[in-house]
């Protein structure tokens, strides 16, 4: 225990706010380039032990990071995110820079073009540090599916740091980049953010373009930021948010100024509880920290009362089904022609096809085509995949009927805290349950925010999931910041 | 509805998905498929008649959900050159891959 806590300290680390880095860097206290440097160092450093980074972009970084400094010696005005060290995770392309997806299939793969989020993300002036490990295919709940090994949780590295997303949610807790970039299709942004304590961003379906990222499950898919705060949160979702002409399912809807927004109190505000979400499988520390930040957020004067989410039970089927219908639609694009890994020994085209998907598709993947494949294969088609599509229906009617009543929904982000590595890695069923509470707003389009919330006795971080309406994140920043304020 | 899926059944499916499995993924293969599909059959608890499929969520945004199609005019795209070298097999004009039809 002792040891455990000795290593916790030396891992844990919180970034500098953007307003802090911000300052230094326009007043030349701080060189973009050392600031850069200084976390090559500490990725050299730790890296080795967290497996976080699977690949470093360093020259591009630096280039980016001298015109900065460039700009600020001159004094010109400098763009939001200037010198700001940023990760991407790998399932986003970057180009001419490994993007693997976590996937063996796509070792070596250097993709001609950038993923939409990055070039704003650099045209904003973030110095991109590099690549960050997710599970294979964004497939997972702890990034243990990775075909380049699990990344550890900074918080207890015998622990998942959860996923599909835990390269990103580890990176901003070690402090190895100030915020970086996930993809969220069931949960995982929201999931890792809440295992390593730090906040994670759920945009609205199409609020951010998907374009450039390596697809998953094409209706559900969603690209978010990391931070070490909510309101460095709400700065970067700001600025990749917006419409894409790359991106046929972009929302063409104004963008707010997120981080002005979440500054306004919440006073007044109407948050639901849903019993749903408090039943049976909640971890009793979980519960515990969570109903202490209920109370935070009615001392901060809003006004809670419940919600009815009876469908909440039937999101992990319906969740299953539709995201391995599309992912087996998704990956057919693997073949081993025009990129990618081929495998060597194939007698003709098809072997070639069937050899290469089996050699370069780690286990889970291969769970997830087969399910995919057979619920949308002549005769079940009706059964699995439509019937999920009408109780998707059910599900995303229920949420837009409670926010007639409420303004916010607030629940915890996952039923338990950060697991062991391998506790669930047997069995797929008691994996899919990690989800079960973030499904939901996967299935719905709606947006959230994950906050710490505070910590369980043994010290792991609690996440409180802040629900709210399509287009409205305005709102669950604004209540994300008041469960912050209060410092559980 | 039981699920009952059959070592047959999933090497029908992998024939489908061009996902070859060796031997030994098989039979954990056809455990978990069965374990999943026993769960998602809760579904059938649930009465979605008249219920309207829901395939796209941009139509619930509030915003008439349109998201226009982009106009069909012709647009750059990435360059023959930074494209074709990604490719396992290939002379730079085409991708090259193994026989298709055996004589």
């Amino acid at each position: 225990m002792e040891s455990q806590t000795e290593i916790a300290e030396t891992l844990v680390e919180k970034p500098a706010t953007l307003a802090r880095l911000r300052q230094d860097i326009s007043s030349g206290t701080v060189k973009a380039a050392d600031l850069a440097a200084s976390y090559y160092d500490r990725i050299a450093a730790i890296n080795g032990q967290l497996n976080i980074y699977l690949s470093l972009t360093k020259e591009r970084a630096l280039e980016q990071a001298s015109r900065i400094d460039a700009l600020a010696a001159k004094g010109d005005p400098l763009p939001p995110l200037a010198g700001i060290p940023v990760g991407i995770k790998d399932v986003l392309v970057m180009r001419g820079a490994p993007s693997t997806a976590g996937s063996r299939i796509l070792k070596g793969y250097r993709p001609p073009y950038d993923a939409t989020v990055v070039a704003r993300l650099e045209a904003a002036g973030a110095v991109l540090l590099g690549k960050l490990n997710c599970d294979e295919f964004a497939m997972g709940s702890s990034n243990e599916n990775s075909a380049y090994g699990p990344v550890r949780n900074p918080v207890d590295p015998e622990r998942v740091p959860g996923g599909s997303s835990g390269g990103s949610a580890a990176a901003v807790a070690a402090n190895l980049a100030v915020a970086t970039l996930g993809s969220d299709t069931g949960g995982s942004i929201r999931q890792p953010a809440s295992f390593c304590g730090v906040v994670g961003v759920l945009p609205t379906y199409g609020r951010v373009s998907r374009n450039g990222l390596i697809a998953f499950a094409s209706s559900l898919d969603r690209v978010g930021p990391f931070a070490g705060n909510v309101r460095d949160a709400a700065t970067l979702l700001g600025i990749i948010a917006g419409h894409d002409p790359m991106d046929a399912t972009s929302s063409r809807a104004p963008v707010p100024d997120y981080a002005a927004e979440s500054d306004r109190l919440v006073d007044g505000l109407r948050l639901g509880v849903p019993a749903e979400y408090f039943g049976e499988g909640l971890d009793p520390d979980v519960r515990a920290a969570i109903e202490k930040g209920i109370d935070a957020l009615k001392a901060a004067g809003c006004e809670v009362r419940p919600v009815s989410l009876p469908t909440t039970r039937y999101a992990i089927p319906t969740y299953y089904l539709i995201a391995t219908a599309e992912a087996s639609a998704n990956l057919a694009r693997f073949d081993g022609v025009r990129y990618g890994y081929r495998s060597p020994a194939s007698e003709n085209l098809s072997a070639m096809y069937s050899h290469s998907r089996d050699e370069g598709f780690g286990a889970e993947v291969k769970r997830r085509i087969l399910l995919g494949t057979y619920s949308l294969s002549a005769g079940y088609y009706d059964a699995y995949y439509l019937k999920a599509q009408k109780v998707r229906r059910l599900l995303a009617d229920e949420f837009l009927r409670a926010f007639g009543e409420v303004d916010a929904i607030v629940t915890p982000t996952s039923p338990v805290p950060a697991f062991k590595l391998g506790e669930k890695t047997d069995d797929p069923l008691s994996m899919y349950l990690a989800d079960i509470y973030t499904v939901t707003a996967s299935l719905a389009g709606i947006c959230g925010v994950t906050v710490p919330c505070g910590t369980t006795p043994a010290g792991l971080p609690v996440g409180m999931q802040v629900l709210a309406r399509h287009l409205n994140e305005s709102t669950a920043f604004r209540v994300a910041r008041a469960v912050e304020a209060a410092q559980l | 509805m039981t699920a009952n899926v059959t070592v047959e059944d999933v090497q029908r499916v992998a024939e489908l998905a061009h996902l070859e499995l060796a031997p030994d993924e098989m039979p954990r293969m056809v455990q978990d498929l069965n374990a999943i599909l026993n769960y998602v059959a809760e579904l059938n608890e649930l009465d979605t008649a008249g219920v309207a499929p829901l395939a796209q969520v941009s139509e619930l945004d509030g915003t008439g959900g349109r998201t226009s199609l982009r106009k069909d005019v012709l647009v750059p795209s990435l360059e023959r050159g930074a494209v074709m070298p990604l490719a396992p097999d290939t002379d730079n004009v085409f991708f090259k891959v193994p026989k298709v039809i055996e004589r």
